[in-house]
């Protein structure tokens, strides 16, 4: 019940901030530039194949929906990075958190509000943005991706680990201390993606392998980039699996484990942001 | 609903943050209907003790209850408001958002939130900026939001910390007002301050707190209706006159017309009056001064401020 509350505070909050505002509105642009772009591409496109036409236009379809998705992963984890980085710490720094705290209110509450309330606002974003493109791709060409809602679902996943993260930094360090950690994670992550990729190439069987590695760990570490790579292979034509490594697609893709790795992930670090706001002295 | 007498009782509360200890020992207690002044100088501990007892801070040891249940126990704080030293709210808020924000956290059913809150802006006179956001409000409104924040739940226990800090002599006589009436209907009221003027007008009792310890605690009626100063001016002195007062008074100095010396109480001034007369002074003034709170908190904290 107190958690429904802060939860709607901290939606009424960012919608106050003209942070909800801001976010659709340069998610409509987004997706208008996008929309324009896939329009005239498919209509080139059209116009320069002729038998197979279909099948080319599919191929097209699923390599510019990729790229759409690889974005808009990307503008919702930083969305929610952004969003949710100050609402611990900054509440602890200014005091506005000490009339709140003592009400009749469990801490645990007070976390629990802010996550639902930041999964509630990423949720819609993801969906208004992430369904914005296949709506986008569907309705112009009439082509879908094999499995979308997967898709959606890893994507959701890696934004709410984000957003765990960012409560648990908050409960622990200073607003910009916090920041730091959160992105250099997703770096270390993303980085580790792209040396497993790049050393999947590499010719020698030793350097592979190291490469490989480099990638566990770090996904380990911090499971967005697998998330995402496992979302992509969700998504992409079974022949632009067979084509390779692009920014966007991937040869290789994370396993189920990895994907159980994440979700246990997910709630460990929720546990871990509830008991250190718990004990945090005020 | 517990039966402790106590609505605020702590027996050793220690704090440490570190190696610097800010509370080293506070033992107290408050009882029911009883306003409760909490005095030291700055960074005796003060607002440390009292977020302890509203469990933003956790003791490093020791004990403390309110109204007999444990501090970690939040079911105890829907019958406690707290005003924060610095006041610091969501401030892009309105008036009455914030304090309908805070109603619910006290779960209070939404018609009896919507007539209190009503009430209390009237109270504090903030019904004209209700719709505004606390971003635009001044200091002092901030401050009455706040203390009508900490009153949505018809509290048994208010917690005010430096409450008039920020206001106007309007706002001081308002929140002098509510105290008073809190008072009267029983409800406990702890204040800590360091505005010694505000004390002395609204505590029953206050504890003197140094070091992260409570070093004296005093009726305030006793402390200011104990020992006096009396102040003479008067003609025609002489040195056994001023001799003789030792009867009576200590600290006895003269100079010139000027005469002082400190007396237990009030009852022998008016013989003391005759007996200057009779042995032939002219007095023209015989004024008895009670020690102020200032003073006794100089005598008792010292003057180093605690430092």
């Amino acid at each position: 019940m107190n958690s429904i509350t802060i939860a709607k505070l901290t939606f009424r909050e960012a919608s106050r901030r003209k942070i909800l505002l801001a976010a659709l509105l340069l998610g409509a642009l987004f997706l208008t530039i996008y929309g324009l772009g896939y329009h005239f591409i498919i209509r080139d496109t059209t116009e320069s194949f002729g038998e197979d036409r279909k099948f080319m236009i599919n191929q097209v379809s699923n390599f510019l929906l990729m790229a759409g998705m690889y974005v808009v992963n990307m503008l919702t984890a930083m969305m929610t990075v952004l969003t949710s980085v100050d609402t611990l710490s900054g509440e602890i720094q200014s005091g506005a958190i000490q009339t709140v705290v003592a009400k009749p209110v469990r801490r645990w509450e007070i976390v629990a509000g802010k996550w639902l309330g930041f999964a509630a606002m990423l949720t819609l974003y993801l969906l208004l943005m992430g369904g914005g493109v296949m709506a986008i791709v569907y309705l112009r060409s009439g082509y879908t991706a094999p499995h979308p809602l997967q898709a959606l679902s890893l994507m959701w996943l890696n934004a709410v680990i984000l957003l765990s993260i960012s409560l648990l930094g908050g409960a622990s360090l200073s607003t910009l201390a916090n920041g730091v950690l959160v992105f250099g994670l997703f770096g270390v992550a993303f980085i580790g993606g792209w040396i497993e990729q790049i050393g999947a190439f590499m010719p020698d069987p030793a350097t592979n392998q190291t490469a490989m590695n480099i990638g566990v760990i770090t996904s380990l570490i911090m499971p967005s980039e697998a998330l995402w790579k496992r979302a992509a292979f969700e998504l992409q034509s079974p022949l632009l699996t067979m084509m390779g490594d692009t920014p966007f697609t991937a040869r290789y893709y994370p396993s189920d484990a990895m994907m159980i790795y994440s979700i246990i992930y997910l709630l460990v670090v929720f546990a871990l942001s509830i008991q250190r706001f718990n004990q945090r002295d005020l | 609903m517990s039966q402790s007498a106590f609505a605020i009782e702590t027996r050793n509360l220690r704090k440490v943050f570190g190696d610097k200890v800010a509370v080293s020992n506070l033992t107290l207690s408050v009882e029911r209907g009883e306003v409760f002044g909490f005095l030291g100088p700055n960074g005796a501990g003060k607002t440390t003790s009292v977020k302890m007892l509203l469990n933003l801070v956790f003791p490093s040891g020791g004990e403390g209850y309110l109204f007999g249940q444990p501090l970690n126990d939040p079911a105890v704080r829907s019958r406690v408001g707290f005003l924060p030293e610095h006041f610091r709210f969501h401030d892009w808020l309105r008036g009455d958002e914030f304090l309908q924000l805070h109603a619910d956290l006290y779960r209070l059913p939404s018609q009896q939130a919507r007539r209190r809150i009503g009430e209390l802006l009237e109270l504090v006179g903030l019904t004209p900026h209700a719709s505004k956001k606390l971003r635009e409000y001044s200091k002092g409104m901030l401050q009455r939001i706040g203390l009508a924040q900490a009153l949505l739940n018809q509290p048994d226990l208010v917690i005010l910390d430096e409450p008039t800090s920020g206001l106007d002599p309007v706002g001081r006589r308002l929140v002098r007002d509510i105290i008073r009436d809190l008072s009267q209907r029983g409800v406990a009221v702890f204040i800590n301050s360091h505005l010694l003027s505000e004390v002395e007008i609204t505590c029953d009792r206050v504890a003197f707190i140094k070091h992260g310890e409570v070093i004296r605690v005093s009726r305030l009626q006793s402390l200011v209706e104990g020992e006096l100063t009396v102040q003479v001016r008067a003609r025609n002195l002489n040195p056994a006159m001023v001799e003789g007062l030792s009867r009576w008074g200590k600290n006895i100095r003269a100079d010139g017309e000027h005469l002082s010396f400190t007396l237990p109480g009030e009852a022998d001034l008016p013989e003391i009056n005759r007996y200057l007369v009779s042995q032939g002074a002219d007095v023209y003034a015989l004024r008895p001064e009670h020690i102020s709170l200032e003073d006794l908190f100089i005598q008792i904290v010292g003057t180093d401020g605690g430092l």
